[in-house]
């Protein structure tokens, strides 16, 4: 049995009346990789800070590293590494110097930090470009010029919100890449947060759908997708009694009407989606589109919140510095 | 220690490395001191009819000196710290929207580092535009006191150094839990012109009324001008001096030590 590292009991923040994060609990293992996976303003950024001592929980506990996060926040951040959903690293400096202000925030002493900083940089394949200005580096440079200082202090748990936010599809994988090699090098745990299915299917091992600051689902990917039991077929189609009569097809499991689409769960999609599709055509019923879907996180993901992860609501004022995130990223 | 001075060098390079802002930091003194100093030029209201002697010695017995332009100069050093620190909190929302305020929190860099490396640097700038200040005033033809020496330049940097110190923690504070503008700007606004009017920056608080005589003695910039004014174109009273550093010195200490305070409690939300 693996240490748990991270432990959250009943976790919970109001910002003036607003649950933001409610009641959450959960636990990581040492080594793990976990994920908060959720939409806009579901409180994953939140649960970092409160984990991370920058927020104080309104009620319930956290540990880290064995450490509380209210009571002993000074041992805490000594043993974490935090990168940000922002990009923090200052523009006007060079990305050494950003390493080096990361080091000297953790108090390492000069020689040391500077043999970290040069050693980071070419982890994260930034050493041609050290004493460039920040300003000038493309948004999966940050991002790995992020990782570089958050690794400064050789860290036990490693938190990283939205690692991946509005890259593009192979920095993506290539950050993926970086964040893989730091849990086979260095064995660290890694607490993340998305709102990309495909981020929290490949690369966590553990996952935790939050919404509305609640965990609604927890457990490995494969766990969440055998959970839905069985595939989906989504039906379009016109005439009457549909609904009685795909009940009565066997191997249908539930029957949802939404929007104008019959979605359909069955437990071997391939076999059920003919027998369907004689049955209708039987009664006449006109079938305009079948698909068959293998379960995704998406569906694991509807399922619980009733709602797609790719609508995303946002308030203003995160609307502001997701905007100042996506324009430098895309820079 | 290492942590806070990282933080106040991260704020310096900021200012160095743009020349732009560092012109501005080098002409707004200037401009001050050419369109207050010299436009307002109360010695020309005795011209003409009174004899020089007698204006001389009016204007000897109001504000100390002959020259109102000594008077007004030396009362825009508290001005300039007044005005490069009211800024200060702004840096602090600045960070907080930014993120990397939540980055140096999850840190173990001690929260006071935080403010104080703020306060540094705004002291450290502000003390700059004085060297300007003092510069440009000579220049333009400051008249000094008898017995001047000038060693007791070093007094004034001193001097400017605590009023900067007490401002740059007044203006943190108001900003240290926002993630919006407004409110502390607003706040700053409301401020800064009764601190500066009730003062002696342009009058002796002597000819004030009772009420507005009162405010202009608890407010720290009539402390400051007068303790500049003491090193410079006054007369140097040592005993007047002495009780104008100790209230300095106090309140800067005071508001400070309140504003780390506040750092260490609601820094975090
Ligand atoms: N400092 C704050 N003050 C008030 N409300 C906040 C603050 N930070 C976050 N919120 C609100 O809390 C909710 C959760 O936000 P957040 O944790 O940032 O979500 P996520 O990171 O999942 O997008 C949102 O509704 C957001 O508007
Ligand atoms: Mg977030």
């Amino acid at each position: 049995m693996r240490e748990e590292i991270i432990k959250a009991v009943e976790l919970t923040k109001i910002f003036n009346g607003l649950r933001a994060v409610d009641r959450v609990t959960f636990s990581v293992k040492e080594g793990e990789i976990f994920g908060f996976l959720g939409p806009n303003g579901a409180g994953k950024t939140t649960t970092i800070n409160m984990l991370t001592t920058v927020l104080k929980p309104t009620s319930g506990r956290a540990e880290v590293c064995g450490y509380d996060v209210v009571r002993e926040p000074e041992r805490v951040r000594r043993s974490i590494g935090v990168v940000p959903q922002e990009y923090t690293a200052d523009e006007d400096l060079t990305g050494y110097e950003n390493v080096m202000l990361c080091a000297d925030l953790y108090g390492l002493p000069r020689e040391e930090g500077k043999k970290r900083a040069l050693e980071l940089l070419s982890l994260v394949q930034l050493e041609p470009f050290k004493d460039k200005r920040v300003e000038t580096y493309s948004g999966g440079m940050r991002r790995r010029l992020e990782l570089a200082c958050g690794l400064i202090n050789r860290p036990r748990v490693l938190f990283l919100d939205e690692p991946t936010l509005g890259l593009d599809v192979q920095t993506r994988a290539s950050i993926w890449e970086h964040i893989r090699s730091l849990r086979e090098r260095f064995g660290m745990t890694i607490f993340l947060t998305t709102h990309y299915l495909e981020e929290a299917d490949q690369l966590c091992d553990r996952i935790a759908i939050i919404d509305h600051g609640r965990i609604v689902e927890e457990g490995s990917p494969s766990e969440l997708k055998d959970s839905l039991g069985g595939d989906l077929l989504t039906l379009e189609c016109e005439g009457n009694g549909v609904e009685e009569i795909l009940r009565a097809v066997e191997g249908v499991k539930v029957v949802r009407r939404e929007g104008g689409e019959y979605r359909v769960k069955v437990s071997k999609g391939e076999t059920v989606a003919p027998l369907l599709l004689r049955m209708l055509t039987d009664r006449g019923v006109t079938v305009k589109r079948l698909s068959l879907t293998k379960p995704t996180l998406n569906e694991v993901y509807l399922e619980r919140t009733g709602r797609s992860l790719r609508d995303q609501e946002e308030s203003p004022e995160q609307g502001i510095r997701q905007r100042v995130i996506l324009r430098r990223a895309r820079s | 220690m290492q942590g806070f001075l990282a933080l106040t060098r991260r704020e310096l390079k900021k200012w160095y490395k743009e020349p732009l802002l560092m012109l501005i930091t080098v002409l707004q003194p200037l401009i001050w001191l050419t369109l207050l100093g010299k436009a307002m030029n109360i010695g020309a209201v005795f011209g003409g009819g009174v004899p020089r002697e007698l204006a001389n010695q009016l204007m000897l017995r109001s504000f100390g000196t002959t020259d109102y332009f000594s008077f007004m100069a030396t009362g825009m050093i508290a001005m300039s710290c007044l005005f490069t620190t009211m800024f200060t909190g702004f840096s602090i929302i600045w960070d907080r929207r930014l993120g990397f305020l939540n980055k140096v929190l999850s840190t173990p860099v001690s929260r006071a580092s935080i403010v104080l490396s703020k306060i540094l640097y705004a002291t450290l700038r502000s003390s700059f535009q004085v060297l300007i200040i003092l510069g440009a005033a000579f220049a333009l033809g400051l008249k000094t006191g008898s017995g001047f020496h000038p060693l007791y330049l070093l007094g004034v940097l001193v001097v400017a150094f605590l009023l900067c110190v007490t401002f740059s923690s007044l203006f943190l504070m108001l900003a240290l839990r926002s993630t919006r503008w407004e409110t502390p700007m607003a706040m700053v606004n409301l401020m800064v012109m009764p601190l500066m009017f009730a003062s002696n920056v342009f009058f002796p608080t002597e000819l004030m009324p009772g009420w507005l005589k009162v405010v202009a003695s608890v407010n720290p910039i009539s402390y400051t001008n007068d303790a500049v004014r003491q090193f410079t174109i006054y007369r140097l009273d040592a005993g007047v001096l002495l009780k104008d550093l100790t209230y300095l010195g106090l309140f800067a200490l005071a508001i400070s030590s309140l504003s780390v305070y506040l750092a260490r409690r609601y820094l975090s939300r």
